[in-house]
């Protein structure tokens, strides 16, 4: 279980451009929850992903996992059980290194990078079983460099790799957003595949309302460091993109947007 | 002959130094200008072992760790002090010209007719006396080739590929669990041990340790690279460790051969400059080239 408790986080304190984005933010995802989050530009979306991470600091507030509070935690010691894919392809995998370096490089975490081999043979048939279904013909490109496949390619096998490793937690960060509508529909169909596979907790942020109601157990909408919508179970179920469309301009109107 | 083993020797001895440069430039895209004082550090720790009576043979190690202990430096002004990379190599740099005269004890020493890697008692016995030009050439053959192989194997460790996925993606690192800061910190160090260690060699080839051998042995270095990378792209045969010390033998033939031409010592810095830049400006329009075929993306420029 996930808690982030009383957050408050400023950007630019002291300066003419303070910002308060998050006064007294609090949020629960339970385990097994697959929660997806929409929200205009600047509603706190990222952030949230970027405190969890601990790629941002927050001023003051709680985040616990299971009850233990990690705000102490340097981010590459909480990322130890957090799984991260991100908008740019290029950030989940390495461009210089082979399909087969990335992987054995990723099934590593959690384990020590020591001078044992980097690469694994008796593992590459595993590897290939689990690119096979992506239908990418990523199983016969082992030894190609990740700089040279396209963007879809990229962000499928950073979803795989993210996920190789026991996690408590996914966190995608618009991660379709960057693709062509039918690669963002392939990967969205193998995210949820991999979530129900493998039951893993996930948060997903998305600018794409129809993935946020279609995809995910629980939906959340956001708006200036708050949740003004937060639907699951049933409730969830019943959302149509058009109400949460018709939810989604009324706050934008109000913005001036 | 003479010109072409003195090529050899020196341009392989760079090539060491090359290796290291190779790890600060293309794979950690660390900017390095601590080469400038890890090379004559390397010197400088050699000639004091070799005068106090060290065994010729404990230079080799003791230089790999002193330049990786100076790398370990330069990675913690940069990773902990969160000072630029440039600035760090500077600092460092500047730095060890003080510490380096300290070492040494003064800013030139000879070692004429002390025991080294290429004159002791073991080699002088393996080598017939009819080989004895060659000595020093093919010494520094095998550490060089020993240098490369154990760099090569290093890659394709786990550790090996942490360091190649920092300078390309350091998020990633992160992602892993894994501090990359640290991992900036071993690149580092092995860089600056490489360094260090060719500083050693030269000192020995050379007989002597001189303050100045540091000045510009960056460049040398990244010329070294350039050339070696940008050279053999296609040649697919050759590890890209091996390009790097074939391009420092190049680059030291090229330097040889205006020397030899008669131009004057002292325009040997502005020579080292011009052609610098001229190769600078030819692996540039390659790369644009390869960019637009869409092989590769450009992040690192030249």
């Amino acid at each position: 279980m996930l808690e982030l408790k009383g957050i408050w986080k400023n950007y630019n304190p002291g300066s003419v451009n303070e910002l308060c984005l998050f006064r007294d933010f609090s949020l629960t995802v339970r385990d097994g929850e697959f929660v997806s989050v929409v929200g205009s530009n600047g509603s706190g979306k990222t952030s949230m992903l970027n405190i969890i991470c601990g790629s941002i600091d927050i001023d003051q507030g709680q985040i616990l996992i299971n009850g233990e509070d990690i705000v102490k935690q340097k981010d590459f010691l909480r990322q130890r059980r957090i799984g991260r894919v991100y908008q740019d392809p290029s950030k989940g995998t390495c461009p210089s290194m082979t399909i087969l370096e990335n992987m054995s490089i990723a099934d590593n975490k959690g384990k020590p990078y020591n001078l044992g081999r980097g690469v694994n043979k008796a593992k590459v048939e595993q590897y290939r079983a689990m690119l096979r279904p992506l239908n990418l013909n990523l199983e016969d490109k082992m030894g190609v460099l990740v700089g040279a496949l396209s963007g879809g390619q990229r962000q499928a096998l950073a979803l795989l790799m993210a996920t190789m490793t026991p996690i408590d937690f996914l966190i995608l960060d618009e991660h379709t957003a960057a693709l062509d509508p039918k690669t963002a529909e392939i990967i969205m169909e193998l995210t949820d595949k991999v979530v129900r596979e493998k039951g893993i907790t996930t948060i997903m942020v998305t600018h794409n309302l129809r993935y946020a109601v279609e995809y995910g157990n629980r939906l959340i909408m956001m708006h200036e460091g708050k949740v003004i919508v937060d639907k699951a179970g049933e409730e969830k179920a019943c959302v149509e993109t058009e109400e949460i469309m018709g939810i989604f301009n009324r706050i934008s109107v109000e913005c001036g947007n | 002959m003479a010109l072409l083993l003195s090529v050899l020797e020196q341009g392989m001895i760079y090539g060491i130094l090359a290796l290291g440069v190779y790890i600060t430039y293309k794979i950690l895209d660390f900017p390095d200008l601590t080469v400038d004082g890890s090379f004559p550090f390397g010197a400088a720790l050699t000639v004091r072992l070799i005068t106090l009576g060290a065994p010729p043979a404990v230079t080799l190690p003791a230089a790999f760790l002193g330049g990786a202990l100076v790398g370990m430096c330069t990675g913690l002004i940069h990773v902990k002090l969160k000072v630029r990379d440039l600035l760090s190599g500077i600092i460092m740099m500047t730095g060890l010209y003080t510490v380096n005269l300290w070492v040494a004890g003064t800013g030139y020493v000879a070692i004429f007719n002390k025991k080294t890697i290429f004159d002791n008692g073991a080699v002088n016995a393996v080598f017939p006396a009819a080989m004895g030009r060659f000595k020093t050439v093919m010494i520094i053959f095998v550490i060089t080739l020993v240098a490369k192989f154990l760099l090569d194997w290093y890659m394709n460790t786990k550790s090996g590929f942490l360091l190649r996925a920092v300078g390309d993606n350091d998020t990633i690192v992160t992602s892993l669990g894994v501090d990359k800061g640290l991992v900036k910190i071993v690149g580092l160090s092995i860089a600056n041990g490489l360094v260090s260690l060719g500083g050693c060699i030269y000192a020995q080839q050379q007989r002597s340790f001189e303050i100045s051998i540091g000045t510009g042995a960056v460049v040398i270095g990244l010329a070294s690279v350039i050339i070696g990378t940008s050279l053999f792209k296609k040649a697919s045969f050759l590890r890209v460790t091996s390009s790097v010390i074939i391009g420092s033998v190049l680059y030291k033939g090229c330097v040889a051969l205006a020397m030899f031409a008669g131009i004057d010592a002292n325009a040997i810095k502005l020579i080292t400059a011009v052609l610098f830049l001229i190769i600078l400006i030819i692996s540039m329009d390659r790369k644009k080239a390869s960019q637009s075929q869409g092989q590769r993306k450009g992040r690192k420029a030249c």
